[in-house]
């Protein structure tokens, strides 16, 4: 049998729909983290001085650190000596410039996961900025966005190419000092996404990104930063699948958002990592920081997530709320199936004066999954008139798995108003026959009642991703009633 | 052969004993009513037809279109063309009225070996069928159940029957909390979908809604057994006597 054959075999009989693994030739770095290897990763990327000067500032700054133990999650210690962190699909040709460069390996991939870079770029009219292991391997849609001064390629290439951009935003909403996966990410990135959008223009297409994690015992550290500049317009959206893998997985990613004067930046995100088998075993440690700035006046920035893979989610996709009138939101729907554990929400940090914000968390739970909302509104001194509204609904399927809330409040100005409302339900054995009896089988049923708990979320995801979103809580479903 | 035969039926839930030896026959193209009065086991019939599996059947059989019904999970019956519409129909929040009928209508459709509709041909459907009840446009895009008022809820169980077109109705108690111009919606809805090939089993404890659905049949249900069966007159004659007098009659 050949090797595309074995991979499809594994593919139709494996449970998790994406999980199989390409054969593209990997440049793999041995396995440690030490400054040689942050000097590797630097020099691999003919990154500018500045730049290694930054990694090995977060190396050393994480050297001090101990990773975080607050979260209501449970894994065993990861050694971070055994993680190789670089590995870069080799191509024929050194960056590649148009898709007929990019490995065809790679390209047959994106084929089967459904994401074919031209079918994309000329139906769906979405830029595709694609990841695989680290190293962008192509840019599509880049002449358009041009056009209009838009500025949508890898880390790397922007690196390279806008290194005075790179050098006045990175590190400015998450700074490497941040907390112990940031200070990591930051030595040892390997690439992700810029997007700087002038001011003025709105983005005409969804800017996507796809994230696939793809070599043994790699961890992922991608870095992606947006910045908006003064009246500016942009929606990004961050898909994830990854194969299936027996090793527990480490991903530490930083995100960082930047919107000027009334700019908006609307951020979507659909995570499918493996999550591991029924009994626990393999599936992605997702430890993320993800955070936006409104630094300008009536800056907005909206965070969506549809949270339904890895073994371990860590994250509170946030907003700094620093211009007057500016508006923070947080969408998200989080499911946990089998042994998965989510500790994830988000902080509302209430600086200017009027500042809004919306929280609205939807967690499903089923087989022995934990899942624990946190999250902090925190209304500063000077944050005259600033409002919020958080609501944080659980949805229970069987009676193994745990929702936990921690709601933190900190108010310090007497003209706030925060409201926070919670619920938590089961699904009723009564709305699954009722269901059952008009011809649904019960999975199918479970389904659509977990899919009509989440729709406020959905409702907040562009079109295509909201069709994406529902057939992915149908799959990650699966199993968990019998 | 009967479209349903049932056969010695005993049943419960939670280790009560509720339905001791029910035998009922139904042809196609026939209306049976069932009455009886609080706590006899009308809706403990309805939901063991239904295959709700909080319920247990303790022994006898039923046979439904020649299959042994009692062998089928409940969305098995349901393809099958069983339709139960709920004394208390259930709210799914954040669930789009038509999204799910399509859904179901789909699946009933695939197990026909039909070709699925798709939301064009499903709309138009829909339409037809929101005409013949009378109903209100926005029930087709508001939350299944979610909000309804009763006499909404049991409309959208008719809708949901119109579109689903079962060979066997069992509607329980779908009079009770309906007001006079409901009542006459609903049973208006009940008689335009009758036809020779097909049946319901109407579940009631008052006669009103038998002015409107005139049943062929007429049975009584007391302590869990039928101790009467009838023509639609015996409905009349209930409505006047009470249930007490048939309170000494054995099962039949």
């Amino acid at each position: 049998m050949s090797d595309s054959d074995k991979t499809i075999e594994q593919f139709v009989q494996s449970d998790y729909k994406y999980g199989f693994t390409t054969n593209v030739e990997t440049d793999t770095a041995p396995p440690g983290l030490s400054e040689d290897i942050v000097r590797l990763i630097s020099r691999k990327k003919n990154e500018p001085e500045f730049m290694l000067e930054w990694r090995l500032k977060a190396y050393r700054h994480w050297l001090t650190m101990e990773e975080p133990k607050w979260p209501n999650v449970h894994y065993p210690p990861i050694d971070y000596q055994s993680i190789i962190y670089y590995a870069a699909p080799k191509s024929r040709k050194p960056g590649p410039k148009s898709l007929d460069e990019v490995d065809p390996a790679i390209l047959e991939m994106y084929r089967k996961l459904g994401i074919s870079l031209q079918e994309q770029e000329r139906l769906a009219g979405v830029a595709v900025d694609a990841i695989m292991d680290s190293v962008s391997v192509g840019t599509t849609l880049k002449g358009q966005l041009a056009e209009k001064g838009i500025i949508f390629c890898s880390f790397t290439e922007a690196i390279l190419e806008h290194p005075d951009l790179i050098r006045k935003w990175l590190g400015s909403v998450v700074p490497y000092t941040d907390n112990y996966f940031a200070a990591l990410n930051a030595a040892v990135f390997s690439d992700g996404s810029f997007c700087y959008i002038p001011k003025g223009v709105r983005c005409p297409v969804e800017l996507s990104t796809y994230f696939r994690i793809n070599a043994i015992n790699t961890g992922q550290f991608e870095r992606t930063l947006i910045v908006a500049d003064e009246g500016a317009y942009v929606s990004y959206l961050e898909g994830c699948t990854a194969p299936m893998r027996d090793e527990n997985q480490l991903h530490a990613a930083v995100v960082e958002l930047v919107a000027l004067d009334n700019a908006q930046i609307k951020y979507s995100t659909v995570q499918n990592w493996y999550p591991g088998d029924k009994d626990g075993k393999g599936g992605i440690y997702n430890f993320v920081t993800k955070r936006g700035k409104c630094a300008g006046v009536n800056s907005k920035i909206s965070w969506t997530q549809v949270e339904t893979g890895s073994a371990i989610t860590w994250k509170y996709p946030s907003c700094i709320l620093l211009g007057d009138n500016s508006i923070g939101e947080f969408y998200s729907v989080a499911l946990t199936n089998n042994c998965q554990q989510a500790d994830t929400g988000t902080k509302m940090i209430h600086i200017g004066k009027n500042t809004r914000s919306t929280i609205v968390s939807k967690g499903i739970s089923a087989g022995r999954g934990q899942n624990s909302y946190r999250g902090l509104v925190k209304i500063m001194k000077g944050a005259t008139g600033a409002r919020n509204f958080s609501q944080c609904d659980s949805l229970l399927i069987g009676d193994k798995c745990g929702a936990h809330t921690f709601p933190y409040i900190e108010v310090n100005n007497k003209t706030a108003t925060v409201e926070h409302e919670a619920s938590t339900s089961k699904v009723g054995e009564d709305q699954v026959f009722y269901l059952n009896q008009r011809g649904l089988s019960t999975q199918d049923a479970v389904s659509m009642i977990v899919n009509g708990f989440s729709k406020e979320v959905f409702k907040q995801l562009p079109m295509e991703f909201a069709v994406e979103a529902q057939k992915l809580l149908g799959v990650s479903l699966e199993g968990s009633v019998g | 052969m009967a479209l349903l035969e049932i056969r010695n039926l005993n049943a419960g839930i939670a280790g009560k004993h509720i339905l001791k030896g029910i035998n009922l026959s139904i042809n196609a193209g026939e209306v049976h009513a069932i009455m009886g009065p609080n706590g006899s086991g009308k809706s403990t019939l309805s939901q063991v037809l239904a295959g709700r599996k909080t319920f247990n059947v303790i022994s006898g059989e039923v046979t439904y279109n020649g299959k042994n019904l009692l062998e089928l999970e409940p969305e098995e019956r349901a393809h099958e063309g069983i339709f139960l519409a709920f004394q208390y129909p259930v709210e799914i929040p954040g669930v789009n009225n038509t999204y799910f009928l399509k859904a179901a209508y789909n699946e009933i459709r695939k197990h026909r070996g039909e070709p699925e509709l798709d939301a064009m041909d499903f709309l138009a459907l829909v339409k037809e069928k929101m005409k013949l009840l009378h109903l209100e446009q926005d029930l087709l895009n508001r939350p299944l159940n979610e909000g309804f008022s009763g006499g909404e809820k049991k409309r959208n169980e008719i809708f949901q029957m119109a579109v689903l077109d079962p060979k066997l109705a069992i509607l329980d108690e779908t009079d009770s909390g309906l007001d006079i111009d409901a009542l006459r919606d609903v049973a208006d809805g009940v008689n335009k979908l009758r036809r020779p090939d097909n049946a319901a089993l109407v579940i009631t404890h008052y006669q009103r809604l038998l002015n409107y659905v005139v049943p062929d049949f007429v049975h009584v249900l007391l302590n869990g057994c039928i101790v009467k069966s009838g023509g639609k007159e015996l409905a009349l004659e209930l409505e006047e006597k009470g249930y007490d007098w048939l309170a000494c009659q054995p099962c039949l």
